[in-house]
């Protein structure tokens, strides 16, 4: 079976909410829609306190290239626009809205039938992206639309499609996989009449085999859509990583997966991509899973961007007496959140509620040079050196080392037998070399 | 026997001669003419190599001083009057003496003042925990307390108070620089050591408005603007919803920490404090309009032509005053 050659480790999977049907939860009765949610310049708010607005009307515009529209995810009044916690940590510039019944925007086609005919040339399907404010939800939030433009001179020979999920805990593309196939495979076959390919991979890891079987039959009735599934090896779902499992093609340090001719998008997004451009609808809801071991009903949620995480955990039975850490994401590549006031944003893919004993971080000791980290990076670096030589500020030999091309999958913090928090060096050093490397190209 | 010895020696001899005319030809030839200035200034300087002056190290700026030719702009934190009144000597020049300057931490948000309301279990280092949260306190302006600036100090004159969390400096401290430029949160700065190595100063650099800065920290600035209006001196300037009080136009009058509802504004060495009112009270006006003159004199001439129209109240201060709750409002529209 199929999987990337390098590293990677198989942490336990945990998908204790891999068969809780998508429910939908209660729209709360404010919500605060961050601005700024995607990667890029954080969008220009267009409505103003006191403004009436109804689900889907737009609330802030793109700023620049790389930025993505936002919409409203409910129907009230804008109560004002204000800073907020998110899950940066930091207060952010954000609309809150109070809630006042559900009135949706007309052009929003909500009838429940799907429609398959795609009616839009591969200019309109990008625009239609964009004007919707698509985002990949894999995680990243990089506005969808900025993929769908190929360069002059570029082929893209493959569409690939990330089911992996390769973060333990989470099961919201599981479910999406499973519950919105068919609407999911549309979107898909929007994507590559977007990106004129005719073929799409869709990689999904063998421990989702209920929905390799599923997407498999509906597979079918599509052109040019192979499920392909993959051992279960994290991180699968990075973008390098899963071109290299489903293609064995390697894309080159410091480039973009368009060099070896290939485009990821994630599941979700597909499905969002569907509901943009055939239904008209923005992205103003997502499937979130809320799990953990002593969550009494690990589920997954289908929730309006902006509802507060607590609104989440309550319909989930509730926050566990014993919880230490609250994760945005999974285990591995997720942030602790500091407060359950922060709202759910575009790339809120999990909540993951850890037991305090669990949470801690264990005493770390002397690295003994086992070369354990180096043999489980998944993108070749030397995760010993780079910690080391950015807990020292030696900027100049992180960068040499090419600590940009990390992931910050955590495999080697994971694997780390003297638990030293490999990846919290690595992390300042890339951050750091980050801002050197922009002062350079400002010169 | 003897022989081989005076061969030996006379042979070796006439080698070195050879070898000593031709290095003495060779030396003369590729001679790099070196200012002797420069080994002079470096001895008077206290080599302590710590880049305060804005040199990679006590020989660079010796090497630039002689360069230049001047001592304008020139200034070694650490060595202060004596040391450039030294290498002025050196120099054949009158030093300008800058006023000795001390760093100042800009923010109170101890364990009491600003309690966690999470907790942080990273790597003990401020700028990696500055790019994950705000602060265990919630203040994303605020001390992180991890001792960033305590690790960057050379000369043991920074630590930080392990009961408040908030870092502390000592008279060790000669301005070098280290320590602004370690801390993620530009809390540290410069300022002068002042007379009687007095100071006031705003020990907050939270940009927040009032509400969400009070809600966070008890005792942060919360851009009331008491402090501006009641400074006689102009020396208090009101930007991004906080006070700034310039050293150099501050006369310690200490109006201002009087005024103050959070108890920003520290004052440093000042005899024990009197009660508010008191200090009120005790401030006789005649007195102050006494150092009033003594000031306008040296002032800039737009000070000295406010004091003439004796219109105090209307200055360009005022101005400003009605500028800031505007913009509050715009916000909250």
């Amino acid at each position: 079976m199929k999987t990337f050659k390098l590293g990677g480790v198989h942490p336990p999977e945990n998908k204790l909410s891999a068969q809780a049907a998508i429910e939908k939860i209660a729209i709360p009765k404010q919500v605060s829609v961050p601005i700024g949610q995607h990667l890029g310049a954080p969008a220009t708010a267009v409505v103003k306190k006191g403004d009436e607005v109804k689900v889907g009307q737009l609330l802030a515009k793109a700023t620049g290239f790389i930025s993505a529209n936002i919409h409203s995810p409910v129907s009230g009044k804008v109560f004002k626009i204000d800073n907020v916690y998110d899950s940066s940590g930091y207060r952010k510039p954000s609309i809150i809205i109070k809630v006042e019944g559900d009135e949706w925007v007309d052009t929003i086609d909500r009838s429940p039938e799907i429609d398959g005919n795609i009616k839009l040339s591969a200019k309109e399907i990008t625009d239609k992206i964009n004007e919707m404010g698509v985002v990949g939800l894999g995680g990243a939030t990089f506005p969808s639309f900025v993929k769908l433009m190929v360069p002059e001179g570029k082929k893209v020979d493959f569409l690939v499609i990330n089911g992996v999920e390769c973060e333990p805990y989470l099961t919201s593309d599981h479910r999406v996989m499973l519950e919105r196939g068919e609407e999911m495979l549309i979107g898909v076959s929007i994507l590559m009449k977007g990106l004129k390919t005719n073929k799409a991979l869709i990689g999904v890891e063998n421990n989702k085999p209920d929905a390799i079987e599923d997407l498999r039959k509906l597979a079918q009735k599509f052109k040019g859509i192979e499920i392909h599934p993959l051992k279960v090896q994290y991180p699968q779902g990075g973008e390098k990583q899963l071109i290299q499992a489903l293609t064995g093609r390697e894309v080159p340090s410091g480039k973009l997966p368009l060099e070896v001719g290939c485009v990821v998008n994630n599941v979700g997004t597909a499905l969002a991509v569907y509901e943009a451009v055939q239904k008209n609808k923005p992205l103003f809801e997502r499937v979130v899973t809320v799990t953990g071991k002593s969550v009494k009903k690990p589920s997954n949620f289908l929730t309006r961007i902006g509802t507060p995480v607590k609104e989440l955990i309550e319909a989930a039975q509730g926050l566990p007496d014993d919880t230490g850490k609250i994760i945005n994401g999974g285990p591995m590549m997720g942030k602790a959140l500091i407060s359950t006031d922060i709202p759910v944003v575009k790339g809120t893919s999990g909540i993951l509620i850890m037991p305090e004993k669990e949470s801690k971080r264990n005493d770390t000791s002397n690295c003994i040079r086992c070369a354990k980290c180096v043999q489980v990076c998944p993108m070749g670096l030397e995760p010993v050196l780079l910690s080391k030589t950015s807990k020292l500020e030696m900027f100049e030999k992180v960068e040499n080392e090419r600590v940009m091309d990390c992931i910050e999958c955590g495999s080697c913090s994971y694997t780390c037998p003297a638990n030293i928090p490999l990846l919290d060096y690595i992390r300042y050093g890339k951050n750091k070399v980050g801002q050197i490397l922009r002062e350079r190209s400002k010169k | 026997m003897n022989e081989v010895i005076i061969y030996t020696v006379g042979s070796l001899g006439a080698l070195a001669i050879v070898a000593a005319v031709i290095l003495y030809f060779v030396a003369q030839k590729f001679k790099v003419f070196e200012d002797p200035r420069i080994d002079d200034v470096e001895e008077a300087l206290p080599s302590a190599n710590c880049g305060g002056c804005g040199y990679a190290g006590c020989r660079a700026f010796a090497e630039a001083i002689v360069k230049s030719g001047t001592l304008e702009g020139f200034n070694c934190p650490v060595g202060g009057a004596d040391i450039m009144t030294d290498v002025g000597k050196v120099m054949g020049l009158e030093a300008a003496i800058a006023e000795p300057q001390i760093a100042v931490v800009r923010c109170n948000g101890t364990v009491k003042n600003s309690p966690a309301k999470v907790k942080y279990d990273g790597i003990s280092s401020c700028a990696a925990a500055a790019t994950i949260f705000s602060g265990e306190g919630g203040c994303s302006f605020g001390c992180l307390g991890l001792g960033d600036c305590e690790e960057s100090c050379d000369f043991d004159a920074i630590h930080v108070n392990p009961k408040t969390m908030i870092p502390e400096v000592t008279s060790n401290c000669v301005a070098c620089n280290a320590c602004v430029i370690a801390c993620p949160k530009d809390i540290i700065e410069l300022r002068n050591v002042g007379k009687k190595e007095r100071r006031i100063f705003v020990s907050c650099v939270n940009e927040e408005k009032g509400a969400p800065a009070k809600k966070n920290c008890d005792v942060a600035c919360i851009g009331c603007s008491k402090c501006f209006n009641v400074c006689p001196f102009d020396a208090i300037e009101m930007k991004n919803n906080r006070a700034y009080i310039d050293y150099e136009k501050c006369k310690l009058c200490r109006k201002c920490v009087v005024v103050c509802p959070t108890e920003a504004i520290h004052e440093i060495n000042f005899p024990l404090k009197k009660l508010k009112t008191e200090v009120k009270k005790e401030i006789p006006k005649k007195e102050m309009e006494t150092i009033k003159v003594d000031i306008t004199a040296n002032l800039e001439t737009k000070t000295t032509e406010r004091t003439k129209d004796e219109k105090p109240g209307e200055s360009p201060k005022e101005k400003t005053i009605k500028e800031t709750p505007s913009d509050n409002n715009d916000d909250k529209a």
